[in-house]
């Protein structure tokens, strides 16, 4: 379903302010697989799920998704195949539209857009029974303006939004992490849930070393710009924190003691 | 003997008073009229600052393109909805110089805009023959508003015609930004990086709501130029501050009143006589005419920055809310 083949990028070359941020990413995802990817801050997780998304254009290496090269792509197009969920929830939405103008944007991903009026009635009908699963009481909500919601809530929207239309790619770049932990379960809980009903492939970033082991069916680490472990399967299933250290510093060559990301 | 001279003095003086009053009301179908035309213009401005958050400078050339197109066209015998047309569509152009600089090349949107106006300077001047002005007699020529018919109880008076054109200017606004293609646009101001995530080019976008912005606003340049039965090369400068107080004035009244999006744009055009009907109560107070853009600078600069002293207003209020708790 999608295919990274040696892809580097380095921003800002030849200047001070010169950044490689991905040294050599290489990674084939099966359709359905879910995987989760850690790592330290800077070690490429968000820079690699920005390339796949095609926010910047990669220095070399290509990218492929359902069979099509979309290297070239440039990223609107790019979201007829993937959608996004971000960190900060006030991104994946727009917060002076209301919900249904909100969930009608995602309905088009992909599609075109033409004069026809932006919203249908019988669209209208399914937003609400799609909010309603939600459980927040926001399908008696959908004039409201998205700024009015929780972050919780809009990104529970957000979720919903990256799924109304089956996509090819599901990237979750920490969607969690802004929120309460309580809240952060409820999000967690229904990712897995689009997820699952939808059989969907989807990369999550998270910090959460434990999210990351029970969550998903493989899990990748990224350290300085490239991919360092690849777990899948069983071994993934009986995969336990210290192993992951280990095969993180053989991988790597590096202590783990000064690496913040693992205390979690 | 020195009472009755008193009296006399004060009726004179009561006299003089309405007198001037007289003048003021006589004024104010005019202010009324002239509030319509940059409240279509204002609409247009309202497309880039409100719905696509770019500021847009092209406005002060491209009504005096439209004044220009509509001027020339209108005096070498055509007609008035052909030459309205044409404005139009010229604005259209103008707006898609300034979005292909800052699309294509890169330049900053404000940057943009100014490069469009300083060029269309000459572009004016071309339209117009290598003239500064161009006179439209209502006399010589079909107009569709002038103000000479501003006080008349008929079918020609231009604050009639003006508010249908609103109206249906309204009508169609409200029509294209809630289609699909609308609402994209809308998305594109509200939330650039959500609205490519789902797929929508803001590019493109941006460039096609410089292009209608622009083409609205030389349509009202037109109108303008009909009105005062000229078209002049400097007619637009300081338009975008007028725009801008229009919607300003226009939020700051009722914007806790209408949030549907018809309503707000039609309090923009309300904003936009509000406007009007104040600098003519100014002018009657006595202020200069050449004094005005100096009282709209700062009218404007005070209107914005209400929400950045309100918001400070608000957290200082907090702060010392948490020193008593």
């Amino acid at each position: 379903m999608l295919k990274i083949n040696h892809i580097a990028k380095t921003f800002n070359p030849g200047t001070i302010s010169e950044k490689v941020a991905l040294t050599d990413v290489d990674i084939h995802l099966d359709e359905g697989e879910f995987v989760t990817v850690i790592g330290g801050n800077g070690a490429g997780k968000s820079t690699m799920l920005n390339a796949i998304s095609g926010v910047f254009q990669v220095d070399c290496g290509t990218i492929e998704i359902g069979g099509q090269d979309v290297t070239n792509l440039p990223e609107y197009k790019r979201a007829a195949f993937v959608s996004r969920v971000f960190q900060d929830p006030r991104l994946g939405t727009a917060s002076t539209m209301n919900i249904e103008e909100n969930m009608a944007l995602a309905m088009r991903r992909g599609q075109k857009r033409g004069l026809r009026w932006g919203i249908s009635a019988a669209e209208r009908k399914m937003y609400r029974e799609q909010l309603h699963m939600l459980d927040l009481g926001l399908e008696d909500r959908l004039g409201s303006k998205v700024g009015l919601l929780s972050g919780g809530q809009r990104q529970a929207l957000t979720l919903l939004m990256a799924t109304i239309r089956t996509p090819k790619l599901l990237l979750l770049d920490e969607h969690t992490a802004a929120l309460d932990p309580k809240t952060a379960a409820n999000v967690l809980t229904l990712t897995q849930k689009l997820i699952e009903e939808q059989h969907l492939t989807a990369l999550m970033v998270t910090h959460n070393m434990k999210d990351a082991i029970a969550i998903g069916n493989r899990l990748i680490m990224m350290n300085a710009g490239r991919i360092v472990v690849d777990v899948s399967g069983e071994q993934k299933k009986a995969l336990t924190r210290d192993q992951l250290m280990k095969l993180f510093e053989k991988a790597s060559g590096e202590e783990l003691a000064n690496d913040r990301m693992l205390l979690s | 003997m020195e009472r009755q001279g008193c009296i006399r003095c004060s009726l004179l003086f009561v006299g003089g008073m309405i007198v001037e009053l007289i003048k003021l009301i006589n004024a104010l179908p005019g202010a009324a009229a002239q509030g319509l035309i940059w409240g279509i213009m204002a609409i247009g401005v309202y497309i880039t600052y409100r719905i696509l958050d770019v500021a847009d400078l092209t406005v002060d050339g491209s009504i005096a393109t439209g004044g220009a197109v509509a001027a020339v066209m209108i005096t070498s015998g055509w007609n008035v909805g052909v030459s309205l047309l044409a404005a139009f569509l010229a604005g259209v152009l103008a707006g898609l110089a300034t979005g292909l600089f800052h699309t294509r090349m890169g330049i900053p949107a404000i940057l943009s805009g100014i490069l469009t106006q300083l060029g269309l300077y000459s572009i004016n001047l071309r339209i117009l023959g290598n003239k500064a002005n161009m006179a439209i007699s209502v006399n010589n020529f079909h107009l569709i508003v002038s103000s000479r018919n501003a006080r008349q109880m008929s079918l020609e008076n231009p604050i009639l015609i003006l508010v249908i054109f609103v109206a249906v200017l309204i009508g169609g606004m409200y029509w294209f930004f809630g289609t699909e293609y609308g609402c994209s646009l809308r998305a594109t101001g509200a939330n650039p990086n959500m609205a490519r995530a789902q797929g929508i080019n803001t590019e493109t976008g941006k460039v096609v709501g410089l292009m209608l912005s622009n083409g609205i606003v030389s349509l009202s340049g037109a109108l303008l130029a009909q009105y005062q039965g000229f078209a002049d090369v400097g007619m637009g400068r300081g338009a975008i501050v007028i725009g801008l107080a229009a919607v300003i004035i226009g939020e700051v009244v009722f914007g806790k009143l209408f949030h549907n999006f018809a309503l707000k744009l039609m309090t923009v055009a309300v904003g936009a006589i509000l406007y009007y009907l104040v600098i003519q109560v100014v002018l009657w107070l006595g202020l200069n005419t050449n004094d005005l853009k100096l009282l709209t600078a700062l009218v404007v600069g005070v209107f914005l920055a209400i929400p950045h002293w309100r918001s400070r207003l608000v957290s200082s209020a907090r702060r010392k809310g948490g020193q008593h708790a």
